[in-house]
């Protein structure tokens, strides 16, 4: 095959993905590492890749402290309830603490965020969230990468990371192709910040035909910063945690401005509230730590996400479904009619497209919602991804080893989904987690741990060969056959995909088995994805734009594994309505109340699982309220 | 919804191409014009549709859901820092026209270029720190947040 080779050397902090994540790494890495060599690695154009793409109506990680409104710990606990638990408070903590001063730059740097008239503070969408007109976020943190980066190299699929062969465990840089000439790129770097996002499109999605590429988190979020940091041995977290969104039917427009800003709600078919019915029974399921029925009311304690999709999902299957959103009480004010319409338009524009094609005006009709197919990430009301080091003064021993964000192999540093047990996160968490990877691999660096790597020519060679496989493959395989798609020694990277969702779907607990899964069903997954792996060696690509594809496919794939096997170690439901497991039922606090922690041998790729402890580092109780008791304890 | 491309407006400049996250605009080699070979990786984002300088290119929602008949049109302009949306529905009873912000600066003028900045101090470096930290966050404007200032402690770790 004719393709280049072209090396890029003596590259100090490589970023494999610029979305959210890696554009914090690349801006923040030029400020601590004013004469390194910071690059860029991209699947995408930078300027529109990755989940922020079309842009976002709203930032949904913001604290306000400087407002007074929340300090990081009342965010640490927040999302602790919503995840049942299963978060790292120290990392969380981190990110809570640092996140204003990214969102404060936004403005800076000319992002029109909406402020509240009276108070002067940012607009709230709800305690968390602030709206923004944020069409250009993407390209605007594009900019600042831009600005920090020596080199940009757009429209590169990184299929690898290169590891040291002078020391073990430790990263040495990255290799791709480009997905344009087909050429081949090694990136030598002492450190890499992996930032290629979360994974769509690994579940059968309830969309089909020409409508697949309708999914909630974007069709390109191809679970690569889990297939990248699994092959190379890095140690995941809390990949069974993956992520079931109730949103708009067909269109998945979010939901979030519609509850919090515009006040709207959802009922049964029978114009009734539905939820509360479902709660004792639930109670039972996840007991009263997690869900309190006779309390939840007066403590105003949020209900996690999941509990509340269980109830919508019992309720549909009771045959009382359609949800509606009511919204033709709030669109009946012109003002939140504009404002719902501009939530579509600045983050998911194909929800306004199918609303226009079949007639629907919220105004006068309220709009059918629907549970989606499971996602797997990190940054939304989850916690997927790579088990990584925190920052020293707030880990305690057994999360930290040295450098923020670092993973558990040597110099690899994840950000956004990238990074496990940091749900809530969103587009300015991961901004921020990116900023903080980047300040620590600068550290790592100055401190020497990057000395003496070396890379041979046979490892680039090696993994060239096994990039363009699939491209040899169809050469050679093509011609057996007259014409067309079915072809007995190879299959194309969509007949792959469409296994891959359709064993995840049936075995590990998708759309179409309402959610549901248990240890046979896991074991039989397995098996099938071991063929699977096996026939991935023949997947055939007709051309680059196919090789692509065939290399998010095995990413997808390798991320699928993952969730697979810990699904099988979590022997417990610990979030109904994500999935359930039908031979464990309940949550099991004296047995899970744990992280899982699961390491793929890169050489034999073997399994093992083990259980991490849980640190609480925040107390149960709000900051206000603790104050509020300990005044009332003094006058007593 | 998925792309397509006008015939007489494409002139194959490739704005599109260059721009696509998903890499499915692609020129097609007879006609020297773009169109989206791979509709069921479309994710309806616009962001070839904002790209494309003739408005070549449209959306028609899915044909697995969405009727014909509708429209949602889109001009971005980066110089007047706005964009401009047209939805019109199947039954044309719902017509709107809506307008919104994407910057309130210049474009990209005020990033700033961090190689320029003083080097940070060693202090700093020890410190957990970011850049431009600690400004605007915490209410006091003093130190970064640490469990202490929390006044949180370090508990044990559950481990069953
Ligand atoms: C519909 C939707 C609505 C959302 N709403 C909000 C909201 O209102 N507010 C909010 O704050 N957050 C919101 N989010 C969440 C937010 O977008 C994510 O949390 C955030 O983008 C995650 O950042 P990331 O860097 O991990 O991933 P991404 O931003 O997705 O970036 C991943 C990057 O890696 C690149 N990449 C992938 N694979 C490779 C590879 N193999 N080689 C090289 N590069 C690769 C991609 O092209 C991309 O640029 C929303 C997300 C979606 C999808
Ligand atoms: S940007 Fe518009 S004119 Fe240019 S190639 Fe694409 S569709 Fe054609
Ligand atoms: S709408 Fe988005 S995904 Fe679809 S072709 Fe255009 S740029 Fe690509």
């Amino acid at each position: 095959m004719g393709y280049k080779t072209i090396i890029e050397d003596n590259i100090d902090i490589l970023v494999a993905g610029a979305g959210l994540g890696g554009t914090g790494a690349a801006f923040e890495a030029r400020y601590w590492g004013k004469n390194k060599k910071i690059v860029i690695a991209e699947k995408a154009n930078i300027n529109r890749s990755g989940a922020v793409a079309q842009g976002l109506y709203a930032i949904n990680c913001y604290m306000g402290t400087r407002f007074g409104e929340n300090n990081p710990e009342d965010h640490v606990r927040y999302a602790r309830i919503d995840l049942m638990g299963m978060v790292r408070e120290d990392l969380l903590f981190d990110m809570a603490r640092h996140v204003d001063s990214a969102v404060h730059q936004f403005e800076e740097w000319g992002m029109p965020i909406m402020r509240d008239p009276k108070s002067g503070s940012y607009l709230r969408e709800g305690r968390w969230q602030i709206m923004i007109h944020g069409e250009s976020y993407k390209p605007l943190v594009a900019e600042a990468a831009k600005k920090s980066a020596d080199k940009v190299f757009n429209r590169i699929c990184v299929t690898h990371l290169l590891m040291d062969e002078s020391k073990e465990n430790r990263v040495a840089g990255a290799v791709g192709f480009n997905v344009r000439t087909g050429d081949y790129h090694v990136f030598k770097s002492k450190a890499v910040v992996v930032g290629a996002g979360g994974a769509s499109n690994i579940f059968k999605p309830r969309s089909v035909g020409e409508g697949a590429g309708r999914v909630w988190y974007a069709p390109w979020s191809s679970g690569s910063a889990y297939g990248l940091m699994i092959g190379a041995g890095a140690k995941m977290t809390q990949m069974e945690n993956r992520i079931v969104l109730a949103r708009f039917k067909d269109g998945y427009g979010p939901v979030g401005a519609y509850f919090l800003h515009l006040k709207t709600y959802t009922q049964n078919c029978d114009g009734e509230e539905y939820e509360s019915k479902w709660f004792p029974a639930l109670e039972e399921m996840v007991g009263k730590a997690y869900l309190d029925t006779d309390q939840s009311h007066v403590s105003h304690r949020p209900i996690p996400t999941c509990l509340r999709n269980h109830a919508f999902i019992n309720e549909v299957a009771s045959g009382k479904g359609p949800i509606h959103m009511v919204t033709m009480e709030a669109f009946q004010d012109p003002h939140l009619e504009e404002i719902g319409w501009h939530n579509f338009l600045g983050m998911t524009v194909g929800q306004a497209v199918l609303w226009a094609a079949t007639d629907v005006n919220p105004k006068y009709e309220n709009p059918e919602l629907t549970t989606s197919e499971p996602y797997v990430m990190g940054s939304h009301a989850t916690g997927c991804g790579a088990w990584c080091s925190g920052p020293e003064d707030i880990s305690p021993d057994e999360y930290f080893w040295g450098y923020n964000r670092m993973t558990t192999v040597e110099g690899l540093f994840g950000a956004g989904d990238a990074v496990g047990g940091t749900p809530h996160a969103f587009s300015s968490g991961s901004f921020t987690e990116g900023r903080l990877a980047a300040k620590a691999a600068c550290q790592y660096i100055d401190d020497g741990k990057a000395q003496g790597i070396r890379v041979s020519d046979e490892q680039i060679n090696r993994r060239k060969e096994e990039i363009y496989k699939p491209m040899e493959h169809y050469k050679i395989y093509r011609n057996d056959i007259v014409a067309g798609s079915v072809n007995p020694n190879y299959i194309n990277p969509r007949q792959g995909l469409d296994r891959l969702q359709k064993l995840m779907d049936e075995y590990a607990g998708g759309v179409t088995v309402n959610y549901m899964t248990n240890e046979k069903l896991l074991h039989i997954g397995l098996k099938k994805m071991k063929t699977l792996e096996e026939d991935l060696e023949k997947v055939a690509a007709e051309n680059v734009h196919e090789l692509l594809r065939a290399w998010e496919l095995k990413h997808r794939h390798l991320s699928s594994e993952a969730v697979i096997h810990h699904t099988l170690f979590r022997k417990e439901t610990r979030w109904p309505g994500y999935y359930y497991r039908g031979d464990a039922m309940k949550v099991d606090d004296d047995n899970w109340h744990v992280l899982t922690v699961s390491h793929r041998d890169p050489q034999t790729g073997d399994y093992t699982m083990e259980k991490a402890p849980l640190y609480h580092l925040v107390g149960d109780i709000e900051d206000k309220e603790l104050a509020e008791l300990h005044a009332a304890a003094k006058e007593a | 919804m998925p792309t397509f491309v006008y015939m007489t407006r494409c002139d194959g400049c490739g704005h599109c191409v260059d721009i696509c996250p998903s890499d499915i605009m692609h020129i097609d080699p007879t006609y020297r014009r773009a169109y989206n070979i791979e509709p069921n990786m479309c994710w309806e984002c616009y962001s070839c549709v904002k790209a494309c300088p003739h408005h070549a290119i449209d959306v028609r929602g899915y044909a697995d859901f969405a009727p014909l008949g509708h429209s949602v049109r889109v001009i971005r302009d980066e110089e007047k820092g706005v964009i401009a949306w047209r939805i019109k529905s199947r039954n044309g009873e719902t017509d709107l026209n809506l307008l919104a912000p994407i910057t309130t600066k210049p474009w990209g003028q005020h990033v700033p270029q961090l190689a320029n900045q003083p080097e940070p101090s060693q202090e700093m470096r020890a410190s957990q720190l970011l850049y431009n930290e600690p400004k605007y966050i915490r209410m006091d404007d003093g130190d970064i947040h640490t469990l202490e200032s929390n006044g949180l402690e370090m508990k044990e770790g559950v481990y069953h």
